[in-house]
């Protein structure tokens, strides 16, 4: 049984998910100040490794291409003196839930993996540090934690991830057993994989996988939503448009308070992509109180958006407020919506086509709900790549899931570079086996049994 | 049947071997040479280290565990070393892990050589008795008794009973209640077993027919030799000790004609009329097996191995039928080369009754019953290198039991024996086991090249490796430890000669200077190849430098595995007490909960391997065991 490890490096955002400006990663185990240094670059010192106990230092945080991710501050806990009485780091981020997130993903890239729910609190007790009375809080946790997972499970496995991993596992089967039934049954005249069909299988398993590992982003999307802010100078329709997309789109639609005082979120589905509106100037309410807050509030959410709604007034001449959001939207992702086409035109488009691209420009009306048609059209192909069906998708959106893919994954990287190398077949079969387990740790298969069988299947062996 | 009254005392002993088979001579001679008074029984003294079925010792992942019983100190290795006729190497291109060894035996010398062993080791005395009551009292062993109503006191019984228990042998529809080979069968122990409350399975295997090679014709065949050089199984024995005239074997295949007999008399094969209640392995399909699951092969292929120097029986591998004899002949007669073949013994499939190994702990004792011990067939497996390896364990377990000392329990990172053990007595089988590589999830590590390495110092911490093979063990592996550091300290300079040897073997061309160990792993390199530019390099034995060789060259893979194996023990560390109640532990599944129960499991380790055990059930185990502390 794989996934069973008593002190490897777990991380996981330990703050609620939400738009406060801070937000914290806790990473925990016996080597998890490396897996920190990896990605930490300190404003004064080398390393993490040599700083004392419970001391905070600041510094940037780096990804793979020596571009910085963010500003933190990195606490140190070495064990036994922590929560979990492992080495636990924090990492204290600042440039919001982007930036959280990144610097997770690159934490597991750089050893760690995420944490299931509970784990940490699981670990503090097996390490002793929670007292016996919680013991079974714990167990309740892990219990229902099990019981959720496996019906998120059953129902994933029924539908199209089932058929999708079943296949990519058969194709990494039939290599695994032609390897082994060669190397047990030296006598038989197995026609032995070539080098050129394992190359073949295992990058054809390692683009699927990388497609499960893609639809695992889309997962979170599902799951929370196109953060999306509405921009635009005073009464060019924005409270419209927001009535409109809910008024065309009623399926999803919840108030969710958030996490800071004055920010409230709608949920509107969107052909089918569920789009969280932030509506921190209070959108909904009259243009007049719109107007007095001002962009500026808006634009500190539009920062941390995933999506930004432009919107303009065609039937009016653009001006100096038009171009400072411009100039503010046309290095992210945005649309830019150009309103009103039920008014004689006025605005001269080409300076919004030389900043965003005429493919990022789009006319409706919010009044007639012209154009809301290839707004909605728009969204979904700028965040699905305009291939997927939702509703019938195979989307990877289990924590679990997601890192056996990346540990697959890397597997099979080291057996494509064997096979390149042309290394002895032994080696092969070692990554391969690896990579097959870990595809069963989302089915709930083991390599052992699968093998035997496909073996014994596949191949005429014996006395 | 034994009447109680005629019961006498014959004799009192530490250990008693009930069988004398592969697992019986290992099982008898290891508490013997640790000094205990050890008695092995056999239906029949001429059956010694019989080979009922194929003349070869070892094979993938079977000369793993030969290598491994003699860096034990088991006897098989030794054995085969005196009596082969034929070693070969096998797995050579396939990576280091898996190069398996393998040798024909000349069955007769093999028996001769085991018996005589046997005989000249002090402590232990060979009876020819079928024994049929193993007697127990308060759940502790206490003694054998044979047909003639002899009892044997004892404190440890190894049951070592093979294929014997309850044999019957199918010749198409001809029955015969036989052992193998015609020895007679041992009637009376299953029920003894049953009444001490030892579940039994009935499991079955086969074995193809012995022709006469005078009525063979060799030329339509093609000819299989040996390895020109040697490598002996035994860590004792250097290459020259053992060097000796090889003999071929030969290959051949079957055809449409061949295939056409199998299918016209398919509905007289017992295996397909019903007559067989055993249960036989998936690795050993008989060739009407083969012909019907596998319809679209027009060939099989067929080996000839000859059963010894001074017989002229030939063993047909591949052709395990249990046809009746008239098919039988037809369809052999079939095969290029046989076409005039004579039968000397027909083919047949034996049933036996044997144990469901989850009784018994990791030990190979009984859990229920103390002192008593069960290895090889009668286990479930199947193999003679399989039951030796187990038959060791249990002596070693028997006479450790006896000293008072912790049993020797071979962990899966450890060894193949222990791969083997833990997987029959965790998982049990449903089929005759056998050993294969693709079952050690750390085959990198358990090499055969370092089966010593591994487990050299436990055979000598048991008291079977005598302390001058120590030191010389202990010698080689400073040898090699020094080698490594020579390799990865030799700075190799791009000088004309080595980049003109790197041009011919189509390696890139150095830039600066290299540590000769970056050569090495080049994928295109090996250790010989380089010799022409190590010009310092010191005059080493094969085994030496191979070791070295094998541990700087794949040094990333083995990393790799080293990593997982730690993980692994941690697990395996976190003991369970045996006096768990499982069905009080709040959080564990009902399933989880009996299979627990039942298996009893050692370690948390072990438990995860327990089918129906989930990684939750393993966190509610682990935060159990917590509690337990407080």
């Amino acid at each position: 049984m794989k996934g069973t490890s008593l002190d490897d490096v777990i991380a996981a955002i330990s703050t609620p998910s939400g738009f406060g400006g801070i937000g914290i990663i806790r990473l925990s185990g016996e080597e998890s100040i490396n897996v920190a240094d990896k990605i930490f670059k300190g404003a004064k010192c080398k390393s993490l490794k040599d700083k004392k106990s419970h001391t905070i230092t600041f510094g940037t945080i780096i990804d793979e291409n020596g571009e910085t991710v963010d500003e933190v501050l990195v606490s140190i806990m070495k064990a036994p003196n922590s929560y979990t009485k492992e080495n636990v780091v924090e990492i204290n981020c600042h440039g919001g839930m982007m930036a959280v997130n990144k610097v997770l993903e690159l934490c597991v890239r750089n050893g760690a993996r995420h944490a299931e729910p509970g784990e940490f609190t699981k670990r503090a007790f097996l390490n002793g540090r929670i007292d016996l009375s919680q013991a079974e809080a714990v167990t309740d946790i892990i219990n229902a934690k099990t019981d959720l997972s496996r019906k998120s499970a059953v129902k994933q496995l029924e539908g199209s991830l089932k058929i999708k991993m079943s296949h990519m596992r058969d194709v990494l089967l039939t290599a695994i057993a032609t390897i082994e039934a060669a190397i047990d049954y030296p006598e038989h005249d197995i026609e032995e994989e070539t080098y050129k069909s394992l190359f073949d299988k295992t990058t054809y398993v390692i683009e699927e996988t990388d497609k499960l590992i893609d639809s695992a982003d889309k997962g979170k999307i599902i799951r929370e939503g196109i953060s999306t802010v509405i921009l635009g100078k005073p009464n060019v329709g924005k409270s419209s448009l927001l009535n409109t997309l809910l008024k065309e789109e009623r399926a999803i639609v919840t108030d969710i308070p958030g996490t800071t005082r004055d920010t409230v979120e709608e949920f509107v589905n969107i052909g089918g992509v569920p789009v969280k509106i932030i509506d921190t100037a209070g959108i909904r309410e009259t243009d007049d109180v719109v107007e007095k807050i001002g962009v500026e509030k808006s634009r500190k959410s539009a920062e941390e958006a995933d999506l930004i709604l432009m919107l303009a007034d065609l039937s009016r001449p653009f001006e100096e407020e038009d171009r400072e959001i411009l100039s503010f939207v046309k290095d992210k992702k945005a649309i830019v919506i150009l309103n009103k086409t039920d008014l004689t035109p006025v605005l001269d488009c080409n300076e919004i086509y030389d900043a965003v691209g005429k493919e990022n420009v789009i006319s409706i009306s919010a009044k007639t709900g012209e154009g809301i048609e290839e707004l909605t059209k728009r969204l979904k192909d700028m965040f699905l790549g305009g291939q997927i069906e939702i509703d019938n998708s195979v989307v990877i959106s289990n924590v679990r899931h997601k890192n056996s893919l990346y540990m697959a994954k890397d597997n099979l990287l080291n057996a494509l570079n064997a096979i390149e190398m042309k290394i002895p077949v032994d080696f092969i079969s070692m990554d391969l086996k690896e990579a097959y387990d870990h595809f069963g740790e989302i089915t709930g298969d083991s390599i052992e049994e699968d093998l035997l069988d496909k073996i014994f299947s596949e191949f005429c062996l014996g006395k | 049947m034994t009447d109680e009254k005629n019961i006498y005392f014959a004799d009192e002993a530490d250990v008693v071997v009930i069988g004398a088979g592969h697992a019986g001579c290992e099982a008898a001679l290891a508490p013997a040479r640790l000094g205990f008074k050890t008695v092995v029984f056999a239906v029949n003294l001429d059956s010694i280290a019989m080979m009922p079925c194929n003349p070869s010792i070892g094979g993938s992942s079977k000369g793993h565990l030969v290598r491994e019983i003699d860096a034990l100190g088991g006897e098989m290795g030794k054995n085969i070393d005196k009596t082969y006729i034929q070693t070969k190497m096998l797995n050579t291109g396939k990576g280091p892990a898996v190069y398996s060894l393998r040798a024909q035996a000349d069955k007769n010398r093999y028996k001769e050589e085991m018996k005589k062993t046997l005989e000249e080791t002090p402590n232990l005395k060979i009876k020819q008795a079928e024994v049929t009551k193993i007697c127990v009292e308060n759940g502790q062993v206490t003694g054998v008794i044979t047909s003639s109503g002899a009892l044997f006191k004892c404190k440890a019984v190894i049951i070592a009973a093979g294929t014997y228990l309850k044999a019957r042998c199918l010749y198409g529809e001809t029955i015969i209640h036989s052992g193998p080979n015609g020895l007679m069968a041992a009637n009376e122990l299953s029920q003894c077993l049953i009444d001490l409350g030892i579940k039994l399975y009935r499991f079955k295997t086969g074995t193809p027919a012995r022709i006469d090679a005078k009525t063979v014709d060799f030329s339509k065949m093609a000819p299989q030799y040996g390895d020109e050089k040697i490598v002996p199984f035994s860590f004792e024995n250097k290459p020259d000790d053992i060097a000796r005239e090889q003999v071929p074997c030969y290959l051949t295949y079957t055809n449409k004609e061949t295939h056409k007999i199998i299918m016209d008399n398919l509905h007289r094969s017992p295996l397909y009329s019903g007559v067989i209640e055993g249960t036989g392995p998936r690795y050993c399909p008989s060739i009407e097996d083969k012909v019907v699951r596998f319809a679209d092969k027009e060939k099989h292929q067929i080996f000839i191995e000859p059963e010894g120097e001074n017989t002229n029986e030939l063993y047909v591998q591949g052709m395990s039928s249990s046809l009746p004899e008239d098919v039988q002949i037809a369809l052999y007669r079939t095969v290029p080369g046989l076409e005039n073949c004579e039968f000397m013994r027909t083919a047949y499939a034996i049933e036996y009754d044997c144990i469901d190994a989850t009784q018994l702990k990791l030990s190979l004792e009984f859990k229920n019953i103390k002192g008593l011990f069960g290895a090889g067939q009668f286990n479930g497996t199947s193999g003679y290198e399989e039951a030796a390896a187990q038959g060791l364990i249990a002596g070693i377990n028997a006479a450790r039991l006896l000293q008072g000392k912790e049993p020797v329990i071979l962990h899966r990172s450890d060894a193949y024996i222990g791969v083997l053990i833990d997987d029959i007595v965790t998982k049990g089988s449903k089929e005759p086991y056998r050993m294969m590589t693709s079952r050690a999830e750390y085959r990198l590590l358990l090499r055969q090249d370092n089966a010593d390495e591994r487990l050299t110092p436990i055979g000598h911490e048991v008291g079977l490796i005598s302390d001058e093979r120590y030191n010389k063990f202990l010698e080689k592996e400073k040898a090699v430890e020094a080698e490594k550091e020579r390799i990865y300290n030799t700075v190799v300079t791009p000088k004309e000669e080595v980049q003109s040897f790197l041009e011919r073997n189509n390696s890139t061309p150095l830039k600066s200077g290299v540590k000769l160990a970056d050569l090495l792993k080049r994928p295109e390199l090996n250790y010989e190849l380089i010799g022409e530019i190590d010009t310092d390099r010191p005059v080493l034995d094969s085994e030496i430098w191979e070791q070295a060789a094998i541990q700087i060259k794949y040094e990333g893979y083995i990393k790799q595995q080293m990593n997982q194996v730690n993980q692994f023990k941690k697990l395996e560390k976190r003991l369970l007490p045996d006096n768990i109640d499982y069905s009080e532990i709040k959080g564990l599944r009902l399933e989880a909960a009996q299979k627990l129960g039942d298996i009893r499991p050692n370690s948390i380790g072990h438990a995860s391997r327990i089918a129906g055990v989930s990684p939750a059930d393993i966190s509610v185990l682990l935060i159990y065991l917590e509690q337990m502390k407080g």
